[in-house]
């Protein structure tokens, strides 16, 4: 079987990880998932202001995904929609369970990642974006994180979809990991799907993962060993 | 970080219990651990390792500052490079922010005057405080203006005296070193390439000052405050040491770039009690990187 743009079900899109792509921030990265472009930049640890939000034990991750208003076909209107906040806190947690924020109490860590070309998976580019951006920042981290989305189409499984492909798609199932020990820090899903299917999805997501850690891996070794 | 936190990883009968820390395993480990040194390290000392990187996969190594262990192996935290003291592995971080440690020389700005001490701004994630007992003399907040001693705005040196776990800092101002700058600027520079600014015993800023004639003091939080008039070369060989800051002969490199700048006739060297308080090896600032 052959998709839309050639792909083999297994291939993920032409990817680009660019570290390093932001001065004012302490770390920052760009990611390029075929059409879809995220970035990311990283600020702190820093005071956390409001002070009342302060968590004595930890640091607060404080993430913000939004998508640019040209990202779409058609104009977005600027600034947090009811879906940013919601992707945001996802992102949130995502990369939480890969971050050691306990080094840091009362501190904050202000991940902000903008869409800038939306073709689906957005999601998944932003937490590849944030992941290599936070490393980038030398913030400690268990592991880096690695996100793709998974589908079905005509019952063939495959591996992140393509903006046409989303709408073939019985479902649309983005999974994040972290590649070393296979820990699964992100799983949702859209659309129906038998339970079997769920596993088989989830096993060839990670081997995409697999491939997208492999190059954020090279992004940052480029950054930094020059 | 300092060798006073050392201390208190020691039994108060002064019995060892063995945790990571300076040395102490190169007289220890080969009786209590034959097979210490049949086990391979998975990277080598000064490569290259990123988040997750397993260094080394085995319960005879000890895993230091920005490392983890997870089951037997031990993994690195940061992007940086290996370094390994005896059985202790660490890494040697190339980005981040200046996390505060007890007896470490900073630099920082005044940012407000309590009734009891002053906040400073040490560019870090926490701030500092500087409480009246940490300033020489006596000083009745009662009576006397505050702010005529340090002002908001004014640019202090002083030294980390606690941190406790809960990040509050204190600094205090009593060591003979720690003092308020009067004019030249400062700068900032990442706190991860401090060591290499300052160098072994500080050769490479020692080497800095006296071939431009200008008074450069380094604060571990990567603050730099400097005075001269060629301050703004200073910067920009500081620029050059912190973009080749993994490059193995820096300090001969940095040498020729001094050498270019330096005019045909060459001014003498500045003398008397300035040169001598810029004196790191006294400070205790030492470079990590070795």
């Amino acid at each position: 079987m052959k998709r839309g743009d050639g792909r083999k079900p297994e291939d993920i899109r032409p990817m680009e990880i660019t570290a390093g792509v932001l001065q004012k921030a302490n770390g920052s990265a760009m990611v390029k998932m075929g059409r879809t472009i995220a970035v990311a930049g990283v600020f702190g640890p820093r005071q956390m202001f409001p002070r009342r939000l302060q968590q004595f034990s930890r640091a607060v991750l404080q993430c913000r995904y939004i998508m640019t208003p040209f990202s779409t076909d058609e104009r977005a209107r600027p600034g947090p929609s009811r879906r940013s906040k919601e992707l945001s806190m996802v992102i949130n947690k995502a990369l939480s369970a890969a971050v050691f924020l306990e080094e840091f109490p009362k501190a904050a860590i202000g991940v902000y990642i903008d869409v800038i070309q939306a073709d689906a998976g957005t999601r998944t580019a932003a937490i590849n974006a944030a992941s290599v951006a936070l490393a980038d920042a030398g913030i400690p981290m268990r592991d880096l994180v690695a996100a793709v989305a998974v589908g079905k189409i005509d019952g063939k499984y495959v591996v992140d979809l393509a903006g046409p492909e989303e709408e073939l798609s019985d479902c649309d199932l983005p999974v994040a990991v972290m590649p070393r020990d296979g820990r699964v820090t992100l799983l949702q899903m859209d659309g129906d799907l038998p339970p079997e299917d769920v596993k088989q999805l989830l096993k060839i997501a990670k081997e995409g993962c697999a491939k997208i850690y492999e190059m954020e891996k090279e992004a940052l070794r480029k950054r930094w060993m020059k | 970080m300092s060798e006073e936190m050392d201390q208190d990883f020691i039994e108060p009968d002064g019995e060892d219990l063995g945790y990571a820390g300076e040395g102490r395993f190169e007289t220890q480990a080969p009786q209590a651990h034959p097979q210490a040194e049949t086990v391979n390290l998975l990277k080598r000392e000064r490569e290259f390792v990123l988040p997750g990187d397993k260094i080394v996969d085995s319960l005879e190594y000890l895993p230091g500052r920005n490392c983890f262990r997870e089951g037997d192996g031990i993994y690195s935290k940061k992007i940086g490079l290996v370094s390994v003291e005896g059985r202790v592995l660490s890494v040697i971080p190339l980005n981040g922010v200046y996390m505060p440690a007890r007896g470490d020389m900073v630099i920082g700005e005044i940012t407000d005057v309590q009734s009891n001490g002053w906040v400073i701004d040490i560019k870090s994630p926490y701030e500092a405080y500087l409480p009246l007992s940490g300033v020489r003399g006596f000083i009745d907040p009662g009576k006397m203006d505050m702010s005529k001693i340090y002002d908001v705005g004014d640019i202090i040196y002083g030294k980390i005296s606690m941190v406790t776990a809960s990040k509050s800092v204190h600094i205090s101002m009593y060591d003979r070193i720690c003092r308020k700058f009067s004019g030249g600027r400062v700068v900032l520079a990442n706190p991860a390439k401090v060591p290499r600014i300052i160098g072994r015993n500080g050769s490479m800023i020692d080497l800095i000052k006296s071939r431009t004639d200008t008074r450069v003091v380094v604060g571990q939080n990567g603050v730099v405050w400097l005075e001269g008039e060629r301050e703004a070369f200073v910067i920009e060989v500081m620029r050059f040491i912190e973009e080749r800051s993994h490059m193995e002969g820096l300090t001969n490199e940095v040498e020729k770039m001094l050498g270019r700048g330096v005019p045909h006739e060459r001014r003498p060297q500045m003398e008397g009690p300035a040169d001598e308080e810029v004196n790191f090896q006294e400070r205790g600032v030492s470079n990590e990187e070795g």
